[in-house]
């Protein structure tokens, strides 16, 4: 049985994916967002080991509160991380009926056939993907995440060759990613996909910080301020946010 | 049919009174939205203004704006009364429980010590002869419950291991079927008596018959006082109600009877709604009513239930903080035919959340089950997210027990409209009970033998066996002497403090449950658990009373749906009920149990030592049958299925469960935040829980408005606390602390 390193567990989530969700927290994740609010999911292969029957009877339990849309949804850490332990678990949960999502960044991905035949067997189990574009520029991304954004393009453009549905997340971070400019490249190349079912602005929120003093990591946002509501609405009309 | 019963149709309900057969014979399920509602009329503003501004009087006066110091509290005791002498005629629905607004009457029966200190701590004195009536001349309940109480009792009492008992002021929870007065009039209400009076017994004078003749005749007189209360405002209401407008104002006499007579803690309303409904889609369809002059009915009713006031000592207030009166109404539900029972009078009673803004009065409850129409489970979910002023209760669950025409005669606890009454009877602290169990039945905070004289646990770490073996006997002595203490007390609130006006409108042969409950209920689950998973090592004063614990490894708690813990928590709950039904009940009543405890967790927190869960001494208890605070490590459902465990049938008198979501957790929209606020309540209700209250906001709206609580914003700010709804303001401090310091499911 597969087991995986997870970092935690939420019953009530209502703002990953439709509807009331179920949410697993991967452990260990390849970048290192600036504004990450989840520092002490970075670290990889460490915390509590669980495997796929526990998980998929854990979240079971909650059934009821799906009737309408809800479901479950694997999120990180980066989840792409522990790809076969998280292709075997939403397998389990297409067994079961269970709407699977799955948020990620798409920073694991690798543009060579030993890569897309894993990919091609998680997706095959996959009704939804939420997909993080952190920042249209290759340099600036960089700079923001630690890596640069070409594999997370080709992530995007290969799930539209799959058809497979996903909701385009942009998180607002004021004089980083809130100009105009890069928010019509953001629009840009979320028009250059036929697979984008919902696009959301997520508002930058400093919530995170007491984890970063208490894993002594530097927090590096400390005097970015959270964007006001008509800083929002305007990010929300360039980049198409419904 | 006479002419009052024009168009209304069924048999059995004309020749007897029947109000549950009348309704099923004449309702209207309504499937539609929210959308023929209608905005508040001119002569609602203006009341309801004038009213507020009475409220904000009350307010700087301290909470009280004006007592009676003269006259006893009686049906007839005043003249009319209105909100305004110049805005009177405005008044849709009349009547009030003293000559002026929000002016608290003066209700010896109860004890007339606590009248008059209610008096003399907001600066009145009570007229002396008072003093020389109702203790020379005549008893009250308060002085006869201490007269007959033994040592033991009041040791237990004094050492708050039994607490918040109903021994000095009315134990309320007698619901009244108000209807009753609406749908067949005095006349025929007092002919029914008077029938039963006759049929009283065979001749043979035992205990029982002379007390239910006494009864009736004291029914009957209430019944011919509230025609002459009803006259006065220029009503006769010897007869049915011939219209809508009278069917509200006859019913609300038939409780402005009860709230003038009895203080209770609680004073509900009832299940009015589907009843009223039927009188107002009559008139609708005779064209003699329009949408908004039906809604200024429904607000107008409801403004006067927001007004509801009685005169409280400090200690109680502390108990039932912010002056709640439980003034409990119930809308929804589902019938036995298996049609629901939506009204278009529920979106009515919703409605005057928002036409009048969030309020704690009435204590408005939704009988849910996941079965009721969608259109309504939104609209409620929606007002819940807006105003966090009213609270779900599982129809599917206490259906099956009460049927389809029961009351919520209190917070939570259920009560078939006029067939029932419940004596109430507060709580045991059963955490307490749990550091007797350790401590050989010494009170660790007086240091007094409560207790039976147990041998003290002494060693270094706490055996499992051993604490459940001395906790079988403590509670074995604490079921027996609460019942007991309930007896007495129940029999003296019968003989000095009788609900005659409240007992004339249910049937004679009434059923009756005596209700007892449960405080530090997740404390004493997480402390076994804490024991038989975990090392529990006690820390011991110099008499070898363990005053503080300390635990080392990690145990399972309650609220984290995990049923090493959740199990513990059932077997708690029916191992103290079936001690409890050994016991001989007065009047045959039938022993029930709760596990609610309002805002009273903070004082019996204040009166118990740390407990073996890490709880601090005298930090509050968790509310009602909530998790104990930051116990809950899996988020919101989780918490909400270890209380769904808990099977109603052993706590029919209530499992209280309150919930805070913050906004931002329930979702991105308002679309988004009512459909999931929906989908939590339809997964909960469906696996046979009780209750919820639903708070949606953040903590830092609580702080804000603890450090501002003289923004207009605030002013009628609502929350839900533990069975009840409270104006956020009016807690004390430490209760504002204690509401900010429990669990806010936040988003991740």
């Amino acid at each position: 049985m597969k087991e995986g390193y997870i970092h935690s567990f939420e019953t009530f989530g209502s703002v990953d994916g439709p509807g009331v969700r179920f949410i697993i927290f991967m452990q260990g994740c390849p970048l290192r967002c600036k504004y990450c609010h989840n520092p002490d999911t970075w670290k990889m292969n460490v915390g509590q080991k669980f495997d796929v029957d526990t998980v998929v009877k854990k979240a079971l339990r909650y059934k009821n509160y799906w009737s309408k849309g809800g479901g479950v949804t694997v999120s990180g850490g980066e989840a792409l991380s522990q790809i076969e332990f998280v292709t075997e678990l939403f397998k389990e949960f297409k067994k079961n009926n269970v709407h699977t999502c799955l948020d990620t960044s798409g920073g694991t991905y690798r543009d060579d056939e030993e890569y897309r035949s894993l990919l091609d067997d998680l997706l095959k189990y996959t009704d939804l993907i939420l997909l993080d574009i952190k920042h249209a520029d290759s340099k600036c991304h960089k700079d923001l995440t630690g890596i640069s954004n070409e594999n997370i393009l080709k992530f995007a453009h290969y799930l539209d060759e799959k058809k497979i549905p996903v909701w385009i997340r942009h998180v607002l971070i004021p004089t980083v990613t809130d100009s105009d400019e890069q928010l019509t490249a953001v629009r840009k190349i979320i028009d250059s996909l036929s697979n984008v079912q919902k696009v959301e602005i997520l508002p930058y929120h400093g919530l995170g910080i007491h984890k970063y003093e208490s894993l002594n990591i530097e927090y590096k946002f400390k005097d970015i301020v959270e964007p006001s509501a008509e800083q929002i609405a305007h990010a929300k009309k360039i980049i198409g946010a419904k | 049919m006479i002419e009052q019963w024009r168009g209304f149709t069924g048999s059995h309900w004309v020749d007897d009174v029947n109000v549950r057969d009348f309704i099923q014979n004449n309702y209207t399920p309504y499937d539609g939205d929210e959308s023929f509602l209608a905005k508040p009329t001119e002569a609602t503003d203006k009341l309801w203004g004038k009213l507020q501004e009475l409220q904000h009087q009350e307010r700087a006066k301290g909470g009280v704006l004006d007592m009676e110091t003269e006259v006893v509290s009686g049906i007839n005791a005043y003249g009319p009364g209105y909100i305004s002498e110049e805005l009177k005629d405005l008044e849709a629905v009349v009547g009030l429980q003293t000559d002026k607004p929000l002016k608290r009457a003066f209700m010896p029966y109860g004890g007339i010590k606590m009248a008059q200190e209610a008096c003399t701590t907001y600066g009145y004195t009570p007229n002396p002869k008072f003093d020389q009536i109702f203790n020379e001349y005549h008893k009250t309940h308060n002085q006869a419950v201490f007269d007959a109480y033994t040592p033991e009792m009041r040791l237990a009492r004094k050492n708050k291991i039994i607490t918040g008992l109903p021994d000095t002021y009315g134990r309320g929870r007698i619901v009244g079927d108000y209807r009753r007065v609406a749908l067949y009039g005095i006349d025929f209400l007092v002919a029914q008596k008077k029938a039963d009076l006759a049929n009283c017994g065979c001749g043979t004078m035992t205990d029982d018959i002379i007390r239910q003749r006494e009864e009736l005749a004291d029914q009957i007189k209430a019944l011919n006082a509230m025609k002459v209360m009803a006259a006065s405002y220029g009503f006769d209401i010897s007869k049915p109600a011939n219209n809508a407008r009278e069917a509200v104002q006859w019913l609300y006499f038939g409780y402005l009877a009860a709230i003038k007579t009895q203080n209770g803690a609680a004073m509900s309303v009832g299940r009015v709604s589907t009843f009223l409904d039927i009188y107002i889609q009559r008139d609708i369809n005779e064209g003699t009513l329009t949408e908004a002059q039906a809604q200024e009915l429904i607000d107008h009713l409801v403004m006067k239930l927001r007004m509801v006031k009685f005169a409280r000592i400090p200690s109680y207030n502390q108990l039932f903080s912010g002056d709640p009166v439980w003034a409990t109404l119930e809308v929804a539900g589902f019938g036995m035919d298996g049609r629901h029972m939506v009204t278009k009078n529920d979106f009515r009673f919703l409605h005057t959340l928002e036409n009048m803004g969030p309020s704690p009065e009435p204590n408005l409850t939704v009988l849910y089950t996941s079965k009721l129409p969608e259109n309504f489970r939104k609209y409620a979910a929606k007002i819940s997210i807006n105003t966090s002023s009213i609270q779900y209760e599982n129809d599917d669950v206490m259906r099956v027990e009460w049927g389809d025409d029961y009351s919520i005669c209190c917070c939570v606890s259920a009560t078939q409209t006029g067939k029932e009454m419940q004596f109430f009877g507060a709580r045991a602290n059963l955490a307490k009970a749990m550091l007797y169990a350790i401590n050989g039945g010494i009170d660790c905070k007086t240091g007094m033998q409560v207790g039976p004289k147990l041998p003290k646990i002494t060693s270094e770490y706490l055996n499992y066996d051993e604490v459940m073996a001395n906790y079988d006997i403590v509670l074995e002595w604490l079921s027996n002497l609460y019942v007991n203490v309930l007896n007495l007390i129940q029999y003296m609130h019968d003989k000095y403090y009788y609900e005659a006006a409240e007992m004339a409108l249910i049937d004679t042969d009434v059923r009756r449950t005596f209700a007892t409950g449960i405080a530090g209920f997740s404390h004493v689950v997480d402390s076994i658990s804490a024991i038989k998973y975990a090392k529990v090592k006690p820390i011991r004063d110099e008499n070898g009373i363990a005053v503080d614990f300390e635990i080392e490894g990690d145990f399972p708690r309650y609220g984290n749906d995990d049923d090493r813990a959740d199990k513990i928590a059932v077997w708690l709950l029916k191992t103290f009920l079936t001690k409890l039904k050994k016991r001989h009940t007065y009047r045959d009543s039938e022993a029930t149990t709760s596990i609610l405890t309002i805002t009273s967790n903070v004082v019996y927190g204040k009166a118990t030592g740390s407990t073996p869960d890490g709880r601090k001494a005298g930090q509050p208890l968790a509310p009602g049958a909530n998790p104990s605070y930051g116990a809950e490590q899996s988020g919101l459902l989780a918490s909400l299925n270890s209380v769904a465990k808990l099977p109603y049938e052993y706590a029919l008198d209530g499992i209280s469960n309150t919930q805070t979501i913050s906004p931002d957790a329930l979702g991105h929209s308002e679309d988004e935040r009512i459909n999931n606020l929906v989908n939590v309540l339809d997964g909960y209700f469906d696996q046979g829980p009780h209750h919820l209250n639903v708070n949606v906001f953040g903590t830092e709206k609580l702080l804000d408005a603890m450090e501002h609580p003289e923004k207009p914003e605030y002013a009628n700010f609502t929350i839900r606390v533990s069975g009840y709804a409270v104006k956020f303001i009016d807690l004390t401090k430490e209760q504002q602390m204690d509401v900010i310091s429990r669990t806010c499911h936040k988003a991740m």
